[in-house]
């Protein structure tokens, strides 16, 4: 997956933990907290719908690289490059 | 059979805590000794006419949109929308003690300002309660010795308003007798007069049906008429449950929902010969609680608005200071909530009248009827007693009964296997859901959270906590 398709299957992910959220105005480079209502169970979301719909582990102790949108898709593009896009 | 979670009882917080593990693809599995799923609040139909089991109102309401408290974050992680429960909110509520009555609705500003008019002394303190409140973090545990009176004391002078604030927070969840843990406290004050009551039109219904829904659509198993009679294990850990057919089933983790004493049990009767080679550590023995309640549901003629009676739920008590703890006599017939299906803010009225009666009882009294004739007739001599103490806080509503049915606290324990019959379970919770066996947890009413949104809370954080989170 190229970083603009990882931003869209992260955004895809937040639209389904936070429906009643507008995300188009998300910025890249401040945390998800300061712009949307995420909780840590909400966070640990994320991780975990990542893990179930592509197969991508992260560790515990990674899990500040993915406070930022920008910071979430450097950190996941190594990780994804081998990941199809959804159709 | 094997599978990743076996989860024992299909109330509230086990289908939660399904939904959680089904929808991270884990093989979970739903067992219930019940013909039917939904425990301490589900429903029954009885000569036509659909009852709600418990429900009384959905607390911990927050309106649509709202975004922190327990139900924007249930909802977030099971993935529903606000709309999917279909919840409308309450008119309004009181409490009313001899001569003095306060309101309260899901607006905060009204119970402030009733406090305001009969307890102009006390108001700063309210606020300064309310503050305090407010500003812990949902969920923040406190050492088990600190208590709601200790700390309404720090802030409120008056021993009556005390008492009223108090009595609905201990009726709606306290498993302890006269006080409850400031732990709980909070949450159950924030539940009642922060947040607040709701209900779907269709009742607890509609809740049910959209989780156990879900539930199967993404894979989940339920096996109801499913008893676990008991949890075998091995080395301190968990490796099977029995049912009460003698099928074996194997799992990884077991969340139990059947309370603490009652887990407790199902681990006695599933030790195995290595225990008396000493390599399991001891069962803990754990602390049954004795608190009851007696409830009769009286079909209506007309809405109860028409006859006087418009409040959501009303918490009566007829001496100035309440008696919350099991009584010596088969019913406390001085104090009750009395509450109505119908008076929720719904867009069409409710087809059905109905008006609910809530009164504290004597577990050993109820369960020790010699016959079923003595059963039946004990039943409806104290409902009598209670409808006719009731009538010093509402209009009389007996002509106007169409039909009628009465639970007790045989009731109770018969359907949903609750030791005593007791409603909010163990006066000593298990915050963090451990047991004596390392993948055994608790959820749901003995793990510390109760009511509906409560419940289901429980079985989610349980699930994060014990499984999903431990596995990476
Ligand atoms: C009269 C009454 C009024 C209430 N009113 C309200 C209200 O107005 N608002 C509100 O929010 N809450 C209310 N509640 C409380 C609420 O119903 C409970 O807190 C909540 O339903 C508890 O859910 P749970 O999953 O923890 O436990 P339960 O509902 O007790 O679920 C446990 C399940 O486990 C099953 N089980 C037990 N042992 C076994 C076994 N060995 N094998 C298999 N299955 C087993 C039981 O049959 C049961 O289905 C009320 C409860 C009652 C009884």
């Amino acid at each position: 997956m190229q970083p603009e398709e990882i931003r869209q299957v992260l955004l895809d992910i937040l639209a389904r933990i936070v429906p009643d959220e507008d995300l188009s105005t998300l910025r890249d480079d401040v945390a998800f907290r300061e712009q949307i209502e995420l909780d840590s169970m909400d966070f640990l979301d994320i991780v975990m719908e990542l893990r179930k719909q592509y197969r991508v582990q992260i560790p515990e102790e990674d899990y500040p690289n993915l406070a930022t949108m920008g910071g979430a898709v450097t950190y996941l593009v190594p990780l994804m490059k081998d990941v199809k896009a959804p159709a | 059979m094997r599978y990743d979670t076996v989860i024992i009882g299909a109330g509230l917080s086990g289908l939660a805590a399904g939904i959680r593990l089904a929808h991270f693809d884990r093989r979970v599995c739903l067992l219930e000794r019940h013909t039917t799923i939904g425990g301490l609040n589900s429903f029954y139909r009885l000569r036509g006419r659909t009852h709600d089991v418990g429900l009384h109102a959905v607390t911990n309401y927050n309106p649509k949109g709202s975004k922190s408290g327990p139900l924007p974050r249930i909802l977030r992680q099971l993935r529903f929308s606000w709309d999917d429960f279909g919840f409308s909110p309450q008119v309004s509520s009181k409490i009313s003690f001899p001569g003095v009555t306060l309101r309260f609705s899901n607006d905060p500003g009204l119970l402030e300002s009733e406090i305001a008019l009969r307890f102009p002394g006390e108001i700063e303190g309210f606020r300064r309660l309310v503050k305090f409140v407010e500003d812990q973090p949902w969920g923040t545990a406190f050492p088990t010795s600190m208590t709601a009176r200790g700390t309404l004391a720090e802030y409120l002078r008056d021993p009556l308003l005390i008492e009223m604030l108090l009595y609905p927070v201990l009726f709606y969840g306290s498993a302890a007798p006269h006080d409850v843990e400031l732990t709980q406290f909070l949450i159950l004050f924030r539940s009642i007069y922060r947040d607040g009551f709701a209900r779907p039109y269709e009742g607890v219904r509609r809740i049910l049906s959209v989780l156990v829904k879900r539930f199967r659509h993404l894979g989940g198993e339920i096996r109801l008429r499913s008893g676990v009679q008991a949890i075998e294990s091995r080395s301190g850990k968990a490796v099977a449950v029995v049912l009460d057919d003698g099928t074996r089933i194997e799992a990884d983790t077991i969340l139990s929902s059947a309370g603490s004493v009652e887990t407790a049990r199902l681990c006695e009767a599933g030790l195995s010969e290595d225990v008396a080679n000493g390599d399991s550590p001891a069962i803990p023995s754990q602390v049954p609680g004795e608190l009851t309640f007696f409830e009769s549901i009286a079909m209506l003629d007309r809405p109860p608005a028409e006859l006087g009676i418009p409040e959501t739920t009303m918490f009566y008590c007829g001496t100035p200071r309440f008696r919350y703890q099991n009584p010596g006599e088969p019913c406390n017939v001085d104090s009750g909530v009395i509450c109505s299906p119908n008076n929720f803010a719904y867009e069409l009225p409710l087809p059905e009248s109905t008006l609910r009666l809530t009164v504290m009882a004597n577990n050993r009294f109820w369960f020790e009827r010699p016959s079923e004739e003595d059963y039946q007739e004990q039943k409806r001599i104290w409902r009598e007693r209670i409808f006719a103490a009731a009538l010093s806080h509402i209009p009389d509503f007996r002509p106007n009964i169409v039909d009628i049915d009465t639970f007790s606290p045989r009731t109770i324990r018969k359907y949903t296997g609750h030791h005593n019959g007791c409603v909010y379970g163990s006066p000593h919770k298990q915050w963090d859901g451990t047991t004596h066996l390392s993948n055994l947890f608790l959820c749901g009413t003995d793990q510390g959270m109760l009511g509906i949104v409560g419940a289901m809370f429980s079985g989610i954080s349980m699930a994060n906590k014990h499984v999903l989170g431990s596995q990476g």
